[in-house]
């Protein structure tokens, strides 16, 4: 198995391919991915999420809605974290696989 | 210094420097002061455990620890050092409460607290790249340090691996790969901290780690993911199992139903399988005192031992397993991952009331108990939210409510079957009676957080923890430690209420002539005497004297009433040889019964919980406002219940 680069270099080349069109982290659907690029936050939460890994070029993934439609459950820095919806809409991504090992895949793979 | 191979079993060293070469000017003095640090979640009280021999509470969700403990690391054979365990941080800029005791022990600024000699900082293994980041903030206090990549048996076995050499190298700072659960490699922080102490001569220009800007997240983050690299670490694969299970337990539809079906099954286990437990402890505790008490010569002492002290404690030691088998089911919920999910699956309930998700992981602890609730709440960040958690917590049912409850269902509550086999008639009360708090704690934090503590929200992010099984070890000791507290509440605080209580039930001692004497009457004792002249204020509630003083004996704390009903009951003649339950059964009315139980899941009878919520809220203001509005709802609510019961039945 190859090893895996750091995301955050690739992170960088997908962002160079794709054409910047963000979207709001809260409209990710389920299972898709993508690469933050902005944060439009208070900078005590900002802070606080960027040492949780929401940084500008991490790639995230929207895993699951809670039963009740939010929080959401984000994979970010291979951890899981949960937002309200409306921390979400003020993180912005740009939508598309980093191409990165997923837990899916992996569970296909086996 | 020599370098060794990586790996599990040894320490990894920086090449020529050595550890505390960038302390230099600091290590000069005998090492004291150890402390733990790093991310919530990674073990940090699970090593602390093991250092010390100590036991605090470790779980599996972020936030466990919410204040420094300090014990002597007796574990490895050096008494002489103090190991301070912290809350887990993120970063050093948190703002937290248990976040800035955390930093605060760290930069030598509690009071009361000496300053760090060295830093254990611990991090998991499985999720480094991240968590390396708060590496730099704490590797840029120039003292002795140690990294522990906790969980390293983990990482190795779903296929991660790191190069613990390069990676000391890297950071110019001994690494070791620990597991602290099982007690891999531990013996590498005795011999750390055997060196950290010598004096160093300091080369002035040792080589010393690169490290990012401390302030910009985003650049820790990069040097992380450097340092990451060049220690060649591969990420583990994802953790299936915790994939699998929250694709059923977080499902829109599974989910909640398999949430209600854990409440159910707990109320099931506690309540038909705890039942037959506390009786059979029951008769075994009686006949133990019948047969004790026959050996006693037939005077005072033996009326002392049995009815005043013996008749109380055991009325409230029966209780015991089931008490235990409710903080199993606490301690499962606890260490599998599972509260963490509940906070989110409440999280929509929590905001509808103005309150943040996060603030339903302190009101489920609080079914255990309300004094480590009202400490756990330190992790809510926002101080309004935090005090309204605070507040409404002691309605949470707490254990101390189990042994009135039980005892009042099993005299009254006939055991009907309804809904088929699937929950019986007095689990279904019982289940009454937890929604009852639950929701007072709804709407009183929805009053607060419309009235006085109208606050922005805050937001709710939440970390969720991988799944674990919970180990056979670590619930054992729970229940070890929760037993013994319960056996010493009973040997101590009921002993000395009840036997209070009996002396009072027996005095004045009439003395006749010939310098005999004869006791009192209950109902001519000073406690019949105080227990008539409360009668008027309760009687509408459906209570005669003697719960009164049950209820004037709780104040101290919930379980009392029970020793107090067991001591009352006991010394009076008419009931003295019936069980408790069939002595209340013909001394209070069904409606009685249940506004009883009703009064107990308002009323805040708990001198433990107003201490400490006088402490976390800093004034005496908000538990007096708390006793005040419990007691005044708890007595309307059984006011209330009693009246229908009279009017409608």
């Amino acid at each position: 198995m190859r090893p895996l680069r750091s995301h955050l270099g690739r992170a960088v080349e997908i962002e160079e391919k794709q054409a910047a069109k963000s979207v709001a982290l809260s409209e990710l659907g389920e299972g898709e991915w993508g690469v933050i690029s902005h944060l439009d936050l208070p900078a005590e939460i900002q802070n606080q999420l960027a040492h949780m890994g929401f940084m500008p070029e991490a790639p995230v993934q929207a895993l699951r809605r809670a039963p009740a439609g939010d929080p959401t459950v984000y994979s970010i820095d291979f951890a899981e974290v949960a937002l309200r919806q409306e921390t979400a809409r003020l993180i912005q991504v740009i939508p598309g696989e980093p191409g990165l090992v997923t837990a899916d895949d992996a569970e296909k793979a086996r | 210094m020599s370098c060794h191979p990586s790996g599990l079993g040894t320490v990894a060293e920086p090449e020529p420097a050595e550890p505390g070469a960038f302390a230099a000017h600091r290590a000069k003095g005998k090492v004291r002061t150890v402390v733990l640090i790093g991310p919530p979640n990674c073990g940090k009280s699970t090593l602390f455990n093991r250092l010390t021999g100590l036991r605090q509470k470790v779980a599996n969700y972020p936030g466990v620890t919410v204040e420094q403990h300090s014990g002597r690391m007796n574990g490895i054979g050096r008494r002489d050092l103090t190991l301070i365990d912290l809350p887990g941080v993120y970063s050093l800029n948190n703002t937290s409460e248990d976040a800035r005791v955390a930093i605060d022990v760290l930069h030598g600024n509690m009071p009361g607290t000496p300053p760090p000699d060295a830093v254990l900082l611990v991090l998991d293994a499985l999720h480094l790249q991240r968590q390396l980041m708060l590496a730099s903030p704490i590797l840029a206090l120039g003292l002795p340090t140690l990294l522990l990549l906790n969980m390293s048996d983990l990482l190795a076995a779903r296929g991660g691996k790191i190069d613990s050499l390069a990676l000391a190298q890297e950071l110019r700072c001994p690494v070791a790969l620990i597991s602290a659960s099982h007690g891999t490699n531990i013996d590498t922080i005795a011999n750390f901290l055997a060196r950290a102490g010598e004096p160093v001569e300091a080369s002035g220009n040792a080589p010393v780690a690169t490290l990012p800007v401390l302030q910009n997240p985003v650049s820790c983050r990069k040097w992380s993911a450097q340092v990451t690299e060049a220690a060649d670490y591969r990420h583990p694969t994802s953790p299936i199992w915790t994939i699998r299970l929250d694709k059923i337990l977080l499902h829109r539809l599974w989910g909640p139903l398999a949430f209600l079906a854990v409440v159910i099954a707990v109320f099931q286990v506690v309540f038909t399988l705890g039942q037959p437990l506390n009786e059979g402890l029951g008769a075994i505790l009686t006949n133990a005192g019948a047969h004790a008490a026959n050996f006693l010569p037939d005077n005072w002492l033996r009326l002392l031992l049995r009815d005043g002290i013996w008749n109380g404690v055991q009325a409230v030691l029966v209780f015991l397993p089931q008490i235990l088998l409710l903080f199993l089911f606490i301690g499962i919920l606890e260490d599998s991952g599972y509260l963490a999910r509940a906070a989110l699956i409440a999280d929509r309930l929590m905001r509808s009331i103005g309150l943040n998700g996060k603030a339903f992981i302190p009101l489920l602890s609080a079914y255990a108990c309300a004094v480590p609730a009202i400490m756990a709440t330190r992790t809510i960040e926002n101080k309004r939210d935090r005090l309204a958690t605070i507040l409404v917590a002691p309605f949470m049912t707490c254990s101390a409510r189990l042994p009135i409850y039980t005892l009042v269902i099993a005299a009254f509550i006939p055991n009907k079957p309804i809904l088929g086999n699937l929950i019986g008639l007095r689990a279904c009360v019982m289940l009454s009676l937890y929604i009852l708090g639950f929701l007072a704690a709804l709407a009183t934090a929805r009053l607060l957080k419309s009235s006085v503590l109208k606050a922005s929200s805050a937001p709710f992010i939440l970390e969720l923890p991988q799944y674990r099984w919970p180990t056979l070890h670590s619930l054992t000791l729970r229940l070890y430690d929760r037993g013994k507290l319960f056996l010493k509440k009973a040997g101590t605080i009921i002993l000395a209420v009840t036997f209070i209580l009996w002396l009072l039930s027996i005095v004045p001692i009439h003395f006749s002539g010939n310098g005999g004497g004869h006791f009192s009457d209950l109902a001519d004792s000073v406690i019949g005497r105080i227990g008539h002249y409360i009668e008027p204020l309760i009687a509408p509630l459906g209570f005669n004297w003697k719960i009164g003083i049950g209820l004037l004996s709780s104040i101290v704390a919930r379980e009392v009433i029970v020793g107090t009903l067991g001591t009352l009951y006991g010394a009076d003649p008419l009931t003295q040889s019936e069980s408790l339950q069939a002595a209340l059964r013909h001394d209070m009315t069904l409606g009685g019964a249940i506004a009883l139980v009703v009064f107990f899941a308002f009323a805040m009878q708990c001198t433990s919980t107003l201490a400490v919520v006088r402490r976390e809220t800093n004034s005496w203001k908000w538990p007096l406002a708390q006793f005040c509005y419990m007691s005044g709802l708890a007595y309307l609510a059984a006011l209330v219940t009693n009246q229908l019961f009279l009017h409608i039945f």
